[in-house]
């Protein structure tokens, strides 16, 4: 199974993500500079956190225009997991994937602090191996993660069962509380919380069972897709 | 911002002609304090700087320890306090960009970033405040960028630092042994200037910072741009792997002037360089400007012209800005031209190295008076003492700050910032410990007693891990050195670094001296900041959960030393008393002891005691682990005192230690092996924090609000006033 991880310029955990894939997973990992096509095999496509471009404008909205944005989405078409995490969902959502926007924190500070999420949907390739309102403990780290919708489209995301993960208190003003969404067809996720940053007992002080998985998600979608 | 008369002779002198326009500003600013340490030098070798796990190599900006398994940690630590006093954003910002191109330097990746906070009475001065609310954004907005987590530091607050502010950081790296740049460089290599543009920010900023702070010179003070940063690591590393670089040196003080200058005369060679190869914001930028820039963000390269296609496709890959502006020659001379014509033309050793001055020095007079106590107001209910010491801003969380950093970053982080030493995992399957500490109340009192107690309390936060101290780093802050009694603190700070350095055998890698901090009301008080970096060669201890019937052991004498103490200074307001003193031998069998205890698997947490003494460290126990604890004074070992100084005084080499009821024999006996002074004073239970005299109970508070003030006061502080 082959996992793609999408570097910009600025994304500063990819190497985390690839770490916990290739060495916590066995996946054969490999990264993609975002100037170069994605390959036509690829299995899944981790848009990883950090800081791309800087978070110039707003957070995420020129790594949005780079030029493998076109392939992810052909693969968002084609049904192919993708997952992006903190700064990878805000691309995602600048890029039109996924829905709503992220605004600054209502602390208007940077955050970095352990949360805990609730599973809310649990069909799609990264959270398939969760009951519902199973707890993850998991850490997040960002500025602008609040996640806003507005009515309408909240009655929509919970209509289709696009809220996948939600926070279990109010942590930074999002909109129902939400930590991580998919899209209508449920391949495409994002979130704020950092499940690389959760998936190992040595760096965890809660447990990491939970975020690992999130990982064992996509394994056993794969497994099945095989 | 010029040389002093006796300096403009000297230079005459050497090079036996006046100097050019273009040669004064490039000798100003490497003879500038900042960038020579022509005060400092000739004393800083007393300190031991070699070691089994030392690997020195000419030319670097780091030190570096050898971990095993064919790995490198480097480290080293800067300040940027004269522009975080007139700019704090910027300045902290740049301060955390400069740290870390050091460390990038010797071909390390950056791993770790360590902060060190001083400023005003923010409770007081409005102006403190935006200082280090400003600072604190500064280095979070930079550090986050990069992906290098903040995962340590401390933050103090005195009257001293009133319309200043002391901004230190330190980082860490951590790469491959046999991809250490060895800078070398030979007849005919092409010398690139990679990164930013160079701009007319930071023009004249290594001056700027070794004046006293007079006028608020903004133009001086460096723009920071993270983004660019964090390219130009991943870019050089890149190179590195790829064997493209031959030397490498950050720009920092005094721009390209230094780092040309520098680079010839540590690898024995010339460089000539044309400014007008050089990428500019500006168009109409003089040569004198160019060659003092502090711009941010730019790193100087030596490599040969084979593999200089290779670097520009690299920094091409990565849109930043990449001019060869130079060659290596054999003469050692700085030529500086600008297209045929010549602006600078000057002997590298001659620039390179400033004539060392031998300052005089002299005890101040105010020490003379200075242990004297005064009659201290009596005081009625201790559990209203220790509240109000709890939420005091040198001792409440630092939750506000820290979390701000984005210290998880890098998936190392063991231990978590908030506890006694942060610790991160490596990949030869050690893991490495880190604190900084500082105390100026105590360095006032006495400079070399407390520049002691600074280094100890560091191995104390590091031994607390599990950790044996394996190098040290120093920062030396003082005012101005010409002053006889200023310089006199300085030469006993590092007297005192030095005799413990030796005597533990841990070797200092790396350090830096500031001078001339100097507020519109005196001088800064003595601020020596004290890095210490240890290894955990198997597990680390990583403070467990205490539960019910846990069992607390105090190691170490509690003495009648108040001097500099939270007690003294917050509480009564008094400046004054004795300072408190390590004693070598006990703290060598106290760290041995509970690295032992550590080793044997038998603690659940280990604490250091340090501000705001026992009373405090307990409480910090308490409130991290939400439970109660009662503890007879009658127990702690040490002198018979009173009551409130068992409490607060802040003698050196204690730990708290704490463990299951089924392991305290054995921990009492690796205890009594080495001679420790130690006991069991008192178990975990219920929810107040109890202290008792003659089984009556002084201090009764509970847990749960203790807590609450300790966590919420001093982001309610910041926020609100």
């Amino acid at each position: 199974m082959k996992v793609g991880v999408v570097v910009f310029p600025g994304s500063n955990c990819d190497r985390d993500m690839y770490h916990v894939l290739k060495d916590v997973f066995k996946l054969d990992t490999k990264y993609y500079w975002h100037e170069k096509p994605l390959p036509r095999n690829i299995d899944a496509v981790i848009l990883p956190g950090g800081f791309s471009y800087g978070d110039r404008l707003r957070a995420g909205v020129i790594a949005a225009h780079s030029p493998i944005i076109r392939d992810v989405q052909k693969m968002a078409d084609k049904g192919i997991p993708i997952l992006g995490v903190c700064n990878g969902f805000q691309i995602l959502v600048e890029s039109g994937l996924l829905p709503g926007v992220l605004l600054k924190n209502e602390s208007l500070n940077f955050m970095c602090e352990w949360t805990n999420l609730v599973v809310e949907n649990n069909s799609t390739p990264f959270s398939n191996q969760f009951e519902i309102g199973q707890k993850i403990p998991i850490p997040i780290a960002n500025g602008e993660g609040r996640y806003y919708v507005d009515d309408n489209t909240l009655k929509k995301l919970k209509k289709n069962n696009q809220i996948v993960f939600r926070y279990d208190k109010v942590v930074n003003g999002s909109s129902y509380r939400i930590a991580g969404v998919c899209n209508e067809d449920g391949n495409v996720v994002g979130m704020m919380p950092h499940p690389e940053r959760a998936a190992e007992p040595e760096i965890n002080p809660a447990d990491s069972k939970p975020s690992t998985l999130i990982f064992e998600s996509l394994l056993t979608k794969m497994g099945a897709s095989n | 911002m010029s040389l002093e008369p006796q300096e403009l002779d000297e230079l005459k002198s050497k090079i036996g002609r006046n100097p050019t326009s273009t040669e004064l500003q490039i000798v100003a600013a490497e003879w500038s304090e900042h960038c020579s340490y022509k005060s400092s030098k000739r004393h800083l070798k007393m300190l031991p700087m070699k070691g089994p796990l030392v690997i020195t190599e000419k030319g670097y900006d780091s030190g570096v320890l050898d971990v095993g398994g064919g790995y490198v940690v480097t480290a080293h630590i800067e300040s940027h306090n004269h522009p975080s006093a007139v700019e704090p954003y910027g300045g902290a910002a740049t301060g955390v960009g400069g740290v870390i191109r050091d460390i990038l330097s010797a071909g390390t990746r950056p791993i770790a970033i360590f902060d060190g906070l001083r400023f005003g009475d923010i409770e007081k001065d409005q102006h403190a405040r935006w200082l280090f609310k400003n600072a604190v954004t500064g280095i979070a907005d930079y550090g986050n960028c990069l992906g290098i987590p903040t995962i340590g530091g401390e933050v103090e607050f005195d009257q001293c630092y009133e319309n200043y502010a002391l901004v230190d950081v330190a980082a860490v790296g951590f790469g491959k042994k046999e991809n250490l740049i060895k800078n070398r460089a030979k007849k005919g290599d092409v010398v690139v200037l990679m990164g930013g543009s160079t701009g007319r920010d930071g023009i004249g900023g290594s001056q700027f910072a070794s004046d006293s702070l007079e006028s608020e010179d903004r133009s001086a003070v460096q723009i920071p741009d993270p983004f660019i940063e964090k390219l130009i690591i991943e870019a050089i590393l890149e190179a590195r792997n790829q064997r493209l670089i031959h030397a490498l040196k950050d720009l920092g003080g005094g721009g390209l002037s230094c780092a040309i200058s520098e680079t010839a005369d540590a690898l024995g060679v010339g460089i000539e360089m044309d400014v007008s190869k050089v990428h500019t914001r500006e168009s109409d930028m003089h040569p004198d400007e160019i060659m003092v820039s502090e711009s941010q963000e730019r790193m100087l390269i030596v490599t040969n012209k084979a593999k200089l296609k290779k670097l520009q496709d690299i920094c091409k890959k990565f849109r930043i800005g990449c001019s060869v502006i130079g060659t290596v020659k054999s003469d050692n001379q700085m030529h500086v031209k600008k297209g045929q014509k010549t602006f600078a033309n000057l002997p590298t050793d001659v620039v390179a190295n400033a004539t060392l001055l031998d300052l005089p020095s002299k005890k101040p007079a105010y020490l003379k008076e200075i242990e004297k106590e005064k009659k201290l107001r009596p005081i009625s209910n201790y559990s209203k003492t220790l509240l109000k010491l709890l939420g005091s801003p040198n001792i409440a969380s630092k939750i506000w700050v820290y979390g701000q950093y984005d210290h998880e970053v890098g998936i190392r982080t063991v231990i978590k910032p908030g506890r006694d030493a942060s610790v991160l995992r490596l990949d030869n399957g050690k893991f490495l410990s880190a604190k900084i500490d500082g105390n100026p109340k105590q360095c006032y009192l006495n400079p070399r007693e407390g520049a002691i107690g600074c280094f100890e309390e560091a191995c104390r936060n590091v031994v607390c891990t599990g950790a044996r101290p394996i190098g040290m780093l120093d920062h030396l802050q003082f005012g101005n050195p010409k002053d006889p009694e200023i310089f006199w603190t300085f030469l006993e700070s590092l007297r005192g670094l030095t005799d413990f350095a030796k005597y533990f055998k841990i070797p200092c890698i790396g350090g830096k001296v500031s001078l001339y901090n100097e507020t519109p009301s005196g001088p800064i008080k003595p601020t020596p900041l004290i890095g210490v970096l240890g290894l955990v060669d198997t597990k680390p201890l990583v403070p467990q959960r205490i539960t019910d019937g846990d069992c607390i052991i105090l190691v170490g004498k509690t003495k009648d030393e108040l001097g500099g103490s939270e007690y003294f200074e917050y509480i009564h307001k008094f400046v004054g008393g004795r300072c408190p003193a390590v004693d070598f031998q006990s703290s060598r069998k106290n760290m041995k002891s509970v690295l032992d205890s550590i080793k044997g698997d038998l603690l659940k947490s280990a604490h250091d005691c340090s501000k705001g003494g026992l009373a405090v460290a307990v409480s910090e126990l308490c409130m991290t682990n939400h439970i109660g604890c009662t503890i007879p004074l009658e127990k702690v070992p040490g002198e018979k005192l009173d009551a409130d100084r068992i409490l607060f005084s802040e003698s050196h080499s204690r730990y708290l230690l704490v463990c299951e009821k089924k392991n305290i024999q054995k921990v009492k006996k690796i205890l009594e092996k080495n001679k420790t002074v130690f006991r069991q004073i008192g178990q975990f239970s219920g929810d107040s924090i109890m202290f008792e005299k003659g089984k009556k109970p002084i201090i009764n508070l509970r847990v749960d609000k203790a807590q609450k003030t300790w966590v919420n006061s001093l982001r309610d502080l910041v926020l609100h006033g």
